[in-house]
């Protein structure tokens, strides 16, 4: 059977991050490229961080996903031809993350030159940006850690990078 | 270029790396508080995956599997700065180290960005964003330490002046510098070096925190060609004991 490119980005839209199970690899912008050749099915794939552990999770979900759906014979390649950013981040994905309580990164169009891009991250609970940046890293290497001053809470952000 | 000459390179980057990465897991459940505690385990994650990423292009021009590199080589087989395998110590030597250190390797990867190579290319247009990140948190860091009160500052000029000469090791020249500069791989590491001082200085100036004149400190050279201090081999050790108990185990 022959498929779509759309076809695929619909499936993969199954597919969530392990460690964020709100967004969708289609939304997290980590799938950069889908090409059909009759049967054949290629997948490629960007990581986020290089480091991220979830990486090789991702990419054998994406396998069992195709699978699932029938087509077997499939590549899914993951590399660093095209750079992630969290400018790919779709606005449905950023949505989700700020529903799961992740505030979503900033556009920064590549011009990250110091800490003050995550300085006021907008508070997922109150939609203050009276906040403040505690840590650049955090439980997992794509999140900052951050304190709402409006509301007392404390919050995490998908770093913009 | 020679395939030589990229192999260089290549396990260079790599060794500071994983050496690195290794220092800073130290730090883990060790943290003066609980942010630097995740930062440094954070940075450690990062550096061991970076290195991989490197390990694994060194594969692909015919060296052997990353992990055999990683924990079956002995001291004199790295070519690591000796800067990145001195011990921990106290935090202010960890943060004056790791602002050293990944000022130059930011530097580092924004030239290679433009290598002809692409595979090379690729794998530092990734990392710079990432290694953007350690800077930003050493700059934060070191200003605010040094600025704290006297003992803040005391400590953290001892560490910064302790540490100057290895981190000029950074910079020792490659046999292959002069191929790399032809092949315009990158502009080398004198270029790094002169770009690193301004970038250095700049943050340091405003910590409050003094750079003695340059031509009175003394390089510590050797790490790049496999000679290096008595702390690289026990290190090495602790970091291969499980790979060790069973080389042959699939993880």
């Amino acid at each position: 059977m022959i498929h779509t490119k759309e076809d695929i980005l619909s499936l993969l839209k199954e597919v969530k991050d392990p460690e964020i199970p709100v967004i969708s690899l289609v939304d997290l912008g980590v799938i950069t490229g889908i090409e059909i050749d009759k049967e054949h099915v290629t997948v490629n794939m960007t990581p986020t961080f290089i480091g991220c552990p979830a990486m090789d999770y991702m990419k054998s979900d994406v396998v069992e996903v195709l699978n699932k759906h029938g087509i077997t014979d499939h590549t899914v390649n993951l590399n660093l031809k095209t750079t992630w950013s969290s400018d790919l981040i779709s606005t449905e994905g950023k949505q989700a993350l700020k529903k799961f309580g992740l505030a979503p990164p900033p556009v920064h169009n590549n011009m990250i030159e110091d800490l003050d891009i995550l300085e006021h991250a907008e508070c997922p609970n109150c939609d203050s940006t009276e906040t403040t940046l505690k840590s650049p890293f955090g439980p997992t290497l794509c999140r900052s850690l951050h304190h709402c001053n409006n509301c007392g809470e404390a919050f995490e952000s998908f770093k913009p990078i | 270029m020679t395939e030589e000459a990229l192999k260089d390179l290549l396990y260079k980057i790599a060794d500071d790396q994983l050496i690195l990465g290794h220092r800073n897991s130290e730090w883990t459940g060790m943290g003066p508080l609980l942010e630097e505690d995740i930062a440094f385990s954070s940075m450690a994650q990062d550096k061991v995956g970076q290195s991989l990423a490197f390990y694994t292009l060194l594969q692909e021009l015919g060296e052997q599997e990353p992990d055999i590199v990683a924990f079956t080589r002995n001291a004199e087989q790295f070519h690591n700065c000796q800067l990145v395998e001195l011990p921990s110590g106290e935090y202010d030597f960890s943060l004056i180290r790791h602002f050293l250190f990944d000022h130059s390797e930011l530097i580092r990867f924004q030239m290679l960005a433009e290598c002809p190579v692409e595979e090379v290319a690729q794998v530092a247009r990734k990392l710079k964003g990432e290694v953007k990140y350690h800077v930003m948190h050493a700059n934060t860091w070191v200003k605010q330490l040094a600025s704290a009160n006297d003992e803040a500052n005391t400590r953290m000029q001892k560490s910064l002046d302790y540490a100057l000469p290895y981190a000029l090791g950074i910079f020792e020249a490659s046999k292959f510098e002069n191929d790399f500069i032809e092949a315009g791989i990158y502009p080398g590491e004198k270029a790094i070096e002169t770009k690193w001082k301004e970038n250095i200085a700049l943050v340091l100036e405003e910590a409050g925190l003094k750079l003695p004149n340059w031509s009175e400190i003394k390089p510590v050279y050797g790490g790049r060609y496999g000679k290096h201090t008595k702390h690289l081999q026990p290190l090495l050790t602790e970091m291969s004991e499980v790979f060790n108990v069973d080389p042959t185990a699939d993880w």
